[in-house]
């Protein structure tokens, strides 16, 4: 039986890699029985999808934008060319 | 062939590149860095054959500088270093008892659809990544966002893949306790 530590530790790597059959048969026998476990499941889940939309909110957010100082230095470089 | 200058890009693009650049290298000197290389490399480059959107060309440009960038980061300061404290005292001791159960059980968080629309989440969020260590948030968002596999974040890195599932856990335990304390107030 897996503790809760064991079953966080490959709800985790189950995002990062694909588990080995005798890991997820551990892993599934340990959710049924565990809510903190599910929940903890699901939440990672909802972060990998909140991160995404993080990102692609600081894509579209146009008060962000290249400083003057950093747009001269680049058109400088540029026009160099190195 | 190409009409336009590498000038034109950066008017055009380079907020855009810099937006992209900055979400996931979180340092404003960092992604100026990643943009010029990238518009460098861009003038130098005689792939551009105005098959793709300049914009789509660009980025896929970008997306290697940014990996570029956080090797030379993590060469200079291996997260295992940040990390070698956290992962030599066990997880354990912050998350867990002596017997392997939660000290914090995870709280019940209300259903995706309803977070992914609370603005508050997300700035909680952004806040909880900037208090992981800047190394390791970055190696996060890299395999978050499924833009690289481990496995060739692994090699571009050159960490093992059992480093990077320990740095990715440390990532995600921190960033779920800091929103729950922060954003649930539990």
């Amino acid at each position: 039986m897996l503790s809760c530590k064991q079953a966080s530790e490959l709800l985790s790597q189950s995002l990062d890699r694909p588990l080995r059959r005798r890991e997820r048969w551990t892993l599934r026998l340990h959710l049924w029985l565990c809510t903190a476990c599910r929940r903890f499941g699901q939440q990672l889940m909802l972060i990998r999808l909140a991160i995404e939309k993080a990102l692609s909110e600081t894509e579209q957010n146009e008060n962000l934008r290249l400083s003057p100082e950093a747009r001269a230095r680049m058109a400088k470089v540029l026009a160099s060319g190195h | 062939m190409i009409d336009k200058t590498p000038h034109d890009w950066l008017n055009e693009h380079g907020d855009y590149l810099y937006r992209f650049a900055l979400a996931r290298l979180r340092d404003s000197h960092l992604a100026e860095d990643a943009v010029q290389e990238t518009l460098l490399a861009a003038i130098k480059s005689p792939s551009f054959d105005g098959k793709s959107a300049p914009r789509t060309w660009l980025t896929g440009i970008l997306k290697h500088k940014i990996v570029d960038l956080i090797r030379k980061q993590h060469r200079e300061q291996p997260v295992e270093d940040v990390m070698s404290h956290a992962v030599e005292t066990d997880v354990a001791d912050e998350y867990f008892n002596d017997s392997g159960h939660w000290a914090d059980r995870p709280g019940a968080w209300p259903s995706a659809e309803n977070v992914l629309e609370q603005q508050q989440f997300l700035t909680v969020l952004q806040r909880c990544l900037d208090r992981l260590p800047a190394s390791l948030a970055r190696l996060f968002l890299l395999r978050e966002v499924h833009e690289e596999d481990n496995e060739n974040i692994c090699k571009e890195l050159q960490i093992s893949p059992t480093n990077a599932w320990v740095m990715l856990y440390r990532a995600r335990m921190g960033l779920r306790q800091c929103l729950e304390l922060h954003w649930l107030g539990k």
